[in-house]
């Protein structure tokens, strides 16, 4: 079988039947009922919306921190931590005393 | 008064939406004979002209008016119908053992003689609908629009958004698919 010889030929056929260009009956009325469901996209609006989610999301956060550190039983860790936080600053101001 | 073009698309981009549905009217038939190269089921079509419509009003505000109105919408027509492709790639793996007899009797007319075996026939228009469901999304959209409805190869990238050699490659490549389907067509008639 000439495989070219019937790939012109179904091409040509192709070519022949220009496609149906009918249009439903009131199809424009369809598509104007179906056009006030689209949200319309406006660009202030969503920022305005992913600012105010993620103030949100900050105000959540720092209300769990809140209680958390309320709540939470309390330790002399706290004063280690501000001792340890001021050797280390000060680690190499000592060493260079000591040198002297 | 009719208003132009312009001034409906202008109307409907400051809010008034009734203004799209003119254009809908003369532009349908358009979308619907494109949809039509590429879905058979009626369903589809409407579907897929639905969806064309939709996005045309949703991105009216993208068309910059540099081109006709017709290109832009033609260009979102192609591209749906190509999206529709690639989401419906059914029936590309079956065989042709279910030709019908029409069919059957202009492919046994070709093998036999081939000058006698007419391409204005139905049955060839039925055969060469069999072929394209079994190509690729891309591979159909390149014949469809390279060879059947004859458009060059710029012009194709303009519609689908593909580069010059894109397109290129890709025509090549469908061709070579169309040749093996059309033997593989061949060989489950005859073997």
């Amino acid at each position: 079988m000439n495989v070219t010889e019937l790939h012109r030929k179904l091409i040509a056929a192709a070519r022949a039947g220009a496609p149906d260009d009918r249009v439903p009956y009131a199809f424009e009325k369809r598509i104007m009922a179906l056009i006030p469901a689209i949200p319309r996209t406006n660009s202030a609006a969503l920022w305005v919306r992913g600012l105010w989610q993620a103030a949100l999301s900050c105000a959540a956060v720092a209300l769990l921190c809140g209680a958390w550190s309320f709540f939470s039983p309390a330790s002399n860790s706290s004063d280690d931590l501000s001792q340890n936080l001021e050797t280390t600053l000060l680690a190499s101001v000592d060493q260079s005393d000591q040198a002297q | 008064m009719e208003r132009s073009e312009a001034e409906l698309i202008a109307a409907v981009l400051q809010g008034d939406a009734a203004s799209f549905e003119p254009l809908v009217q003369k532009y349908s038939p358009r979308v619907f004979a494109t949809a039509r190269r590429y879905a058979r089921r009626e369903s589809e079509v409407e579907d897929i002209a639905q969806e064309v419509w939709l996005k045309a009003f949703e991105k009216l505000k993208s068309f910059r008016g540099e081109a006709p109105f017709e290109h832009w919408l033609m260009r979102m027509t192609v591209r749906t119908c190509y999206d529709f492709l690639r989401g419906h790639q059914r029936n590309r793996e079956s065989s042709f053992s279910d030709l019908t007899e029409s069919e059957s009797d202009w492919l046994q007319k070709f093998v036999t003689a081939p000058e006698n075996a007419s391409d204005m026939a139905d049955a060839a228009k039925l055969l060469v609908g069999r072929v394209l469901e079994k190509l690729s999304p891309s591979a159909r959209l390149v014949i469809t629009l390279l060879e059947i409805e004859d458009r060059s190869v710029k012009e194709i990238a303009e519609i689908t958004g593909w580069s010059v050699p894109l397109v290129k490659v890709r025509a090549f490549r469908a061709r070579a698919e169309m040749r093996k389907i059309i033997s593989k067509m061949g060989k489950d008639q005859y073997l």
